[in-house]
């Protein structure tokens, strides 16, 4: 079954609600970046990818890894949306003994694909998997979402490189393009821009979207999938924050967990959506 | 006799001949297939082979990613170039217990004239404190061959220190290799000189020289400097009361500080590390290297001997 955008709307803002309730838990975390992706992780979860409790570990399951390690709330929440995480350990992110690491541990949680958070790792594991998936002739697709930030590190060039020499097309790279990072503007900080014109020049399928669209969202999940030849980069517009609008294009809120007072203002506001 | 042969030379034949009994092994390269010897492997399995261009990074990383998708990747570099990627081994293969075998050809100054940026010196130390790796140099074309086909059944992240130069062989075709076992080669009351890789039979020369002189020094083979072999390491300092340890490598953080950390713990005994000491190398004849950083017969005649004449001051 495939969800209607309006019950992805509806899964999105629930998961939101539980990154805002978990990080306060915590004291400590990411909100920006999590709150920023958590549209297109939902909708790649639930539409894209259709993981299940029974699919989880699969051989031929549709991988998903998290580059932006920080960014893992969002990833805890819908693992706990589809009851690989119950809602009791979805509240032990960043606790001592817990499966829920701070930043993703592959070891003791293996549905995270990957162990990430040192930045700029992920595209190559990612075209690892994809790699053995075409050495194996499997029909598994590979998703790694990244951030704008964590694009300034050089492995991601590399990688960039060297996925179309091997004509991965079962890869697809998400960028979380927020705009933001710790010490401000990723245009101040070091740009990246001209982003798309870049990776065509890297021979990539290059999408450009708006990351809160659900339309836009599974349009270009969907091309991914149909171009042959070439991995596909999704250059996705997202806000940071989004949803929580003393959070939205507010740096400060990169790597800070809201209050208690700050967490029941964002849920009332996150709830209030319709 | 067999020949002196280059421990990447075997790994390059050995790897080729192990890829049908093992159809999960993959080979990736950084454009050193020539020098590390992977392109054998590559002629014959053009399909499981691939060639990363001069990103070692992304190579680790790739390599993870096919490990964890049920492949056996040998990544395959000089060793200061893998290693130096530190933060990626840590991260994509050690942390991830990624089953990935790393292949560091040219390790040490005994690569010669090319010179320090070559000259992988620091790369046990580095790829040593890292949990969940193991640390394997081979001694001689036997043992390689046998390292590396138990690297292939080893689950987890292992690297491999391989030469450019070539090794004379110092066992018979009898070995057995034996992962996390010390390999006793000459025995000897006097001392216990603890080698790894292309030095020992150095060593080992050094060692047979000087009975006609009285000193009977015990040898011990180290390919596995991690997990060591700790009981052996115990035996010998009490056995033999004084511990050498010789390395192409800084003696910071190779072979001569893991087994100093084991008799300082266990059983402290008079200890000298013969390496390097603390400094970069530089380029020269393999030979005249050797012999200005005493590591050739004679300067590890001398060192044992200078070792000798120090006073037993046994802590226990």
């Amino acid at each position: 079954m495939s969800y209607t955008i309006d019950q992805l709307k509806e899964v999105a803002k629930d998961l939101r609600i539980k990154c805002i309730e978990i990080l306060t838990e915590a004291g400590s975390g990411h909100p920006g970046g999590s709150l920023s992706s958590m549209d297109l992780i939902t909708a790649l979860f639930l539409n894209k990818i259709k993981r299940t409790k029974e699919n989880a570990l699969s051989p031929d399951r549709h991988r998903f890894v998290l580059s932006k390690g920080h960014g893992v709330p969002a990833l805890y929440s819908i693992l706990s949306h589809l009851g690989l995480i119950t809602p009791e350990e979805l509240n032990t992110l960043r606790k001592l003994g817990s499966r829920l690491q701070g930043h993703p541990d592959y070891v003791a949680l293996p549905y995270v694909e990957a162990s990430t958070g040192s930045l700029g790792q992920g595209l190559s594991i990612a075209q690892g998997i994809a790699l053995a998936g075409k050495i194996d002739k499997k029909n598994y697709k590979v998703y790694c979402l990244l951030g704008d930030g964590e694009i300034q590190e050089g492995q991601v060039w590399e990688s960039i490189m060297s996925a179309p020499k091997f004509k991965l097309d079962n890869l697809c790279a998400i960028l979380d393009y927020n705009k933001g990072q710790i010490d401000g503007y990723v245009k101040d900080v070091m740009n990246v821009e001209p982003l798309a014109d870049k990776l065509k020049a890297f021979n990539w399928n290059v999408i450009t979207i708006d990351g809160h669209n659900f339309d836009e969202i599974l349009n270009a999940y969907n091309q991914a999938e149909e171009t042959k030849g070439k991995p596909t980069f999704i250059i996705a517009n997202t806000i940071k924050g989004k949803g929580v609008s003393f959070m939205e294009g507010n740096n400060e809120w990169h790597g800070k967990s809201p209050s208690k007072s700050e967490c029941e203002k964002a849920i009332q506001e996150l709830s209030s959506v319709k | 006799m067999r020949k002196a042969k280059a421990s990447r030379v075997t790994f390059g034949e050995t790897i080729a001949k192990l890829g049908d009994k093992y159809p999960e092994v993959v080979v990736l390269e950084a454009d050193l297939a020539k020098s590390t010897y992977s392109y054998m492997f590559g002629e014959k399995y053009p399909d499981r082979y691939f060639d990363m261009g001069i990103a070692e990074a992304n190579m680790i990383g790739t390599a993870a990613g096919l490990a964890f998708s049920g492949k056996i990747p040998f990544i395959c570099s000089f060793s200061c170039f893998l290693t130096g990627r530190y933060d990626i081994i840590r991260m994509s293969l050690a942390y991830p217990k990624a089953n990935v075998k790393l292949i560091g050809t040219h390790a040490g100054i005994a690569i010669g004239e090319d010179g320090n940026s070559q000259q992988g010196l620091e790369d046990i130390s580095i790829m040593r404190s890292l949990p969940n790796m193991s640390v394997i140099q081979p001694v001689d074309d036997i043992e390689t061959e046998q390292a590396i086909e138990y690297a292939i059944k080893h689950k987890g992240p292992i690297f491999i220190r391989l030469t450019r130069q070539k090794l004379e062989p110092v066992h018979s075709e009898n070995y057995k290799f034996q992962y996390g076992k010390g390999d006793i080669l000459k025995d000897g009351n006097d001392l216990t000189i603890f080698a790894s890789g292309g030095v020992v039979y150095y060593a080992l020369q050094s060692a047979y020289h000087l009975e006609k002189e009285g000193i009977n020094a015990r040898v011990i083979n180290i390919h596995s400097i991690k997990p060591i072999d700790e009981e052996l390491i115990i035996r010998c300092a009490k056995e033999t009361k004084r511990i050498m340890t010789i390395e192409d490598h800084n003696i910071i953080g190779g072979l001569g500080s893991a087994v100093s950390e084991v008799i300082s713990e266990h059983y402290p005994v008079l200890l000298k590390r013969i390496g390097l000491n603390d400094c970069f190398g530089e380029s020269g004849h393999p030979d005249e290297l050797y012999t200005k950083y005493g590591l050739d017969i004679n300067g590890i005649q001398s060192s044992i001997k200078e070792f000798m004449e120090k006073n037993q001051a046994i802590i226990v």
